[in-house]
């Protein structure tokens, strides 16, 4: 079993100093400025080669996997409720070329990556991938977020998928999925239950029809 | 015969939207202490404690419990007596008008969009959305509301079994489908599972559906081979080892409901559907005379739903 988790808040663009004290099923805390991105961002940087209207780089180094449950007054001001992450192995085949494009360093979501995003990806990207928890711990990240400084490609993309920028203070709370070295979390809970699920399926016979498609090994995950 | 007013439907609509997408319903919340009691790892403590923390922020801030507020739809039960106003037209009209409004003032995000061209109304309405599903009660003159705001990508499946397949089949697709979605918490748990079984294909999804966000934590199903079964499947959930998140753990499956309805005599179609941390429904009973009750169980399951034979003696035959 691994090490006593450590509490650490992070202030953002983070180091890698910071990056480097970080071990798999850590609790972290954000500060600082982190921005919304997901496929809709993605493609029009990735697939389009659009250039977002705010630096990224420039701006932070934490892309969350986001859509706020937000609305827009009449007058245009933005109304920020609750916020949580959104599955992230949906964006595997865009993050090579966007950790490239933004020099994003963190990327918060939902459920992590496969190892071998990690191996192949984060890793030589000097990245770390945060989860957020439960899921669903919309209200206390809401909490977290201070003040909405932008939603960039509001009109184009949406609400869900505009890129927002939020200015955060005790943004959290988040777990540390994989670490510099691509360690993962869940990938080390998954081998950790893989006993006790084949000991569920004793005895049990399999259906007399079969499906088309389906894995046959339960150690594969469905991502 | 008094009319229920249009504008009171609407008020209500408007009410429950808010209430399902800001407060835990209290069977559920309980339910999670309770697992909070008996789970011994720490990954998952962290995971069940940040929980109970995030319903209490957000019922001090007014706030969504989580951002992905799901895609609100509502369950009508409309008395055999009740006549809204308007009719059932002007019933739909308000309920979608009040998803729309909630879905700015809340705020909730706007999840609905075109399946094709994904063309976005920022307000949750579109074609076939929000689902309004209707049911009936005898000797009663109100009409309840039900909004049920459940998230939509992960941790619902299908198969259809064979009579051949037996009790195995059930629990192994069971299990097929806790484990596939429970990796890294897909299925956001620990859940209410529902299990639709029998029926159509349609009708096994819509049963199974209803069955994981109409019943409340801790009600079994009336027939007692049914809640037998429910009480076992609970069991084996909460014995695969895993919990919150696909973490180690044993907090999966906080409540088993089963719902049945008969079907093609060669098969044993079956549907998984697992309703989330933030399981959100809210109902009001809205009365011909003006008064509206709010409750968070929404007793969609009546005996009157659940009839076996063809006829369903009314208050007359029955006082005869």
């Amino acid at each position: 079993m691994a090490h006593a988790p450590r509490t650490h808040r992070l202030s953002t663009p983070v180091s890698p100093g910071a990056l480097a004290e970080l071990a798999i099923g850590d609790i972290v805390y954000l500060d600082g400025v982190i921005y919304t991105g997901r496929e809709g961002l993605y493609r029009r940087m990735v697939d389009e080669g659009m250039v977002p209207p705010v630096d990224l780089r420039a701006l932070s180094n934490v892309n969350f996997h986001c859509s706020p449950a937000a609305s827009v007054a009449e007058d245009g001001s933005l109304n920020l409720g609750a916020v949580t992450a959104t599955a992230s192995f949906r964006f595997s085949r865009f993050m090579e070329r966007f950790f490239e494009l933004s020099g994003a360093k963190v990327i918060v979501g939902k459920g992590g990556m496969s190892e071998a995003d990690y191996r192949d990806l984060f890793v030589p990207n000097g990245a770390v991938y945060l989860t957020t928890v439960g899921y669903g711990t919309g209200a206390l990240l809401g909490r977290g977020v201070t003040r909405v400084q932008a939603a960039h490609w509001l009109e184009d993309l949406g609400i869900a998928q505009a890129v927002w920028v939020l200015e955060v203070s005790r943004f959290g709370p988040l777990l540390v999925e994989s670490d510099l070295a691509g360690n993962s979390l869940f990938e080390r809970e998954n081998r950790a239950t893989a006993e006790a699920v084949e000991r569920a399926y004793a005895g049990l016979k399999p259906p007399s029809l079969s499906r088309y498609g389906e894995t046959v090994s339960r150690g594969d995950e469905v991502l | 015969m008094s009319e229920i007013a249009r504008d009171l439907l609407h008020e209500a609509a408007s009410e429950i939207m808010a209430r399902a997408a800001i407060e835990i319903p209290r069977d559920y919340r309980d339910g999670i202490r309770g697992m909070l009691g008996q789970e011994q790892h720490e990954l998952s403590r962290f995971v069940l404690e940040a929980m109970l923390e995030n319903w209490e922020a957000a019922e001090a801030d007014r706030r969504a419990m989580c951002a992905d507020t799901g895609v609100p739809r509502f369950y009508v039960k409309a008395g055999n007596e009740a006549r809204p106003e308007g009719g059932f037209v002007a019933l739909e009209e308000a309920v979608r008008a009040a998803t729309a409004e909630a879905t700015r003032s809340v705020p909730l995000r706007p999840n609905r969009v075109h399946p094709l061209w994904r063309t976005d109304h920022d307000n949750n309405v579109g074609i076939n959305a929000p689902e309004i599903e209707y049911s009936f009660e005898p000797d009663a003159d109100w009409i309840e509301l039900t909004t049920v705001h459940k998230g939509g990508l992960f941790g619902t499946d299908y198969r259809m079994l064979f009579p051949a397949d037996g009790m195995d089949g059930i629990k192994r697709f069971f299990l097929d489908t806790l484990v596939q979605f429970g990796r890294r918490g897909l299925a956001c748990q620990p859940a209410i599972v529902g299990i639709g079984l029998g029926g159509s294909k349609d009708t096994s999804m819509t049963l199974g559906k209803q069955a994981a966000c109409l019943r409340p934590v801790g009600e079994p199903n009336p027939d007692p081979g049914i809640a037998k079964l429910e009480a076992e499947l609970k069991e084996l959930g909460n014995n695969i080892g895993m919990g919150p998140m696909g973490f180690v753990g044993s907090s999966m499956v906080i409540d088993c409901h089963v719902e049945v309805g008969y079907t093609h005599t060669g098969g044993m179609p079956m549907s998984v559907h697992c309703f989330c941390l933030s399981s959100r429904r809210a109902t009001a009973r809205v009365h011909a005379g003006g008064e509206v009750e709010y409750r968070s169980d929404p007793r969609w399951f009546t005996p009157y739903m659940r009839r076996e034979t063809v006829g369903w003696p009314t208050r007359l035959a029955r006082t005869a």
